[in-house]
């Protein structure tokens, strides 16, 4: 196991899963789970439904608290973080053109009341534009259809200018062709240092895109070079797993890590 | 009777200008807070939130008599425990908010008949519950400002985060905004423009300043700020229109007030052009791309 928890992000920021233990009700989603993203990484997530795919990423922003063991990121702020929900809650009938939605990436330069300067208008256009969204700046949300709402949300991404960005289920129902686009971006954000890490389903796709891999089924099942983790072995153990909660499991036993 | 007749009533009577004034600042007040609740579904909280403030209203009616700072104080009272009870109960029970406030404002409508009718008289309460425009004196005036004050720079401070809060919670929460206190700010905010509406338009009717001007607004543009201003606008032209009616054929200010806003809401959803009736039957030409 390496947690360079501790080392200096080279541009990007490191995320760790010590032990972590995270679930709903006292039921684990993810139990006794360690996993390390270094700074500069590029990882894919994968397993089974209900393997606890999202959950780790929600974990990893702060909006569940591990049960036991803990979540570090270091080189960054929980805050900064950009995150890519997989069911954005976004209400698309709300009056409000494009660009001020994107524009919402740059709550941190700006907070509640800064005003709006000229390189921010600038720095919104460029967004757009490196989503294949030049002249879309004044279209309602409600008039777009799912592959443009997914490159607005991708606008907004980019303007967090974040050292970690955590993708969920970025990809799904998009055609192949912006689902190649958005892939590009995803690879330019990492050649710029960021961390990426992303939830997949696409076992082509992320051999093809994501140099290293964690396959998950409610437990850790594989890290480490994707070539190594998505083996035949390895995703057979994970299509074992079972989904259901178990009302009456016992509980777990093992002794917290310290 | 001619049209420069009836506004001259504003001229003649000095609590006619009074209540003019009173409504047209409240105007620009409230119409924001529409806009936001309706565009947040939270229409009918609102009016839940005004049948709440009523016994704290009445509760400070019977300790000092007509006087406004003590109805006030009850009223925020009141509003305020309610609104923070009903989010306690939707937070820690599995109840959704719209079922906790229902209960609690139901509650609060009772006991503050109740009161009222524990001491005062039937004409006591037709007046707290639907207002007269006698009622606005000066210091109801300077209290109405004060208020409106407050919600403009509330909202100047707010506007952006709350914009946030209702596209995309999610991305506010993430960014490290603190949603559940930009919506309780909002809900004071509103809380007080129902108490410094409820003298002029009662407390069950208050609220109707907010709603209608901004479900009017809708039909008219797709803009957040074009919606506001409209809505303001909307809301002060019902009110010229419910006082100078109120006053011609002798009827209850805030009544008027509200049908003359529900008369502008009808025009809206049939010729508005976002979605009216007219714009929506009429066979549209469509462009090639």
């Amino acid at each position: 196991m390496d947690f360079k928890t501790n080392a200096q992000p080279t541009g990007g920021a490191a995320l760790a899963f010590l032990n972590a233990t995270i679930g709903y009700d006292r039921h684990p989603a993810l139990h006794h789970v360690s996993a390390s993203f270094p700074a500069g990484s590029m990882t894919a997530v994968v397993g089974p439904n209900g393997a606890g795919k999202s959950t780790l990423l929600k974990a990893a922003i702060g909006h569940i608290r591990p049960i036991e063991g803990s979540v570090q990121v270091s080189g960054c702020r929980r805050t900064e973080i950009a995150y890519l929900p997989q069911l954005a809650e976004i209400d698309r009938n709300f009056p409000l053109p494009v660009f001020d939605f994107v524009a919402m990436g740059l709550w941190h330069r700006r907070g509640a009341f800064g005003g709006f300067r000229r390189d921010d208008d600038e720095d919104v256009a460029r967004a757009l534009a490196g989503v294949g969204l030049i002249g879309f700046e004044q279209r309602p949300l409600d008039t777009l259809s799912g592959g443009q709402l997914q490159r607005v949300l991708f606008a907004r991404l980019a303007l967090q200018d974040a050292p970690l960005i955590l993708l969920d289920e970025p990809f799904t129902a998009i055609d192949d062709r912006t689902v190649g686009e958005l892939m590009d971006i995803v690879t330019g954000w990492n050649a710029e240092g960021r961390t990426v890490v992303a939830v997949l389903h696409d076992l082509d796709q992320v051999r093809r895109n994501f140099p290293r891999t964690l396959l998950l089924a409610r437990q850790r099942v594989a890290e480490g070079d994707t070539d190594a983790v998505l083996t035949p072995e390895h995703l057979g153990a994970a299509r074992h797993y079972i989904e259901a909660w178990d009302e009456a499991a016992p509980y777990c036993k093992v002794e917290p890590a310290r | 009777m001619t049209f420069a007749d009836l506004l001259s009533v504003f001229s003649d009577f000095a609590f006619m200008r009074r209540a003019l004034a009173g409504c047209l600042v409240l105007s620009v007040a409230a119409a924001p807070i529409g806009v936001f609740l309706m565009l947040r579904r939270l229409s009918l909280t609102g009016d839940a939130m005004a049948h709440a403030i009523l016994p704290g209203v009445a509760a400070g009616y019977l300790l000092a008599g007509l006087n406004l700072w003590a109805m006030t104080a009850g009223g925020l009272v009141a509003g305020l425990a309610i609104a923070l009870l009903a989010s306690a109960v939707t937070r820690l029970t599995p109840l959704r908010e719209d079922a906790s406030l229902a209960t609690l404002y139901l509650v609060s409508l009772a006991l503050g008949v109740i009161l009222i009718s524990a001491r005062g008289s039937a004409v006591d309460v037709m007046h707290l519950l639907f207002g007269s425009v006698l009622a606005i004196d000066d210091t109801a005036l300077v209290f109405i400002g004060i208020v409106a004050s407050i919600t403009v720079v509330a909202f100047a401070i707010l506007w952006r985060p709350l914009v946030m809060e209702c596209v995309d919670p999610g991305f506010l929460k993430a960014v490290g905004g603190r949603g559940a206190i930009i919506h309780v700010a909002f809900m004071l905010v509103m809380v007080l423009n129902l108490i410094a509406g409820f003298q002029a338009l009662g407390t069950l009717l208050s609220v109707g300043l907010m709603m209608l001007p901004a479900a009017s607004a809708r039909f008219w543009t797709r803009r957040l700020g074009t919606m506001t201003a409209l809505a303001m606008l909307l809301a002060v032209i019902a009110s010229v229109i419910g006082l100078t009616a109120s006053f011609a054929a002798n009827l209850p200010s805030g009544p008027a007030i509200i049908v003359a806003a529900g008369g502008l809401y009808a025009l809206s959803v049939t010729f508005g052009p976002m979605g009216g009736l007219i714009a929506r039957f009429r066979p549209a030409r469509h462009r090639t791309g």
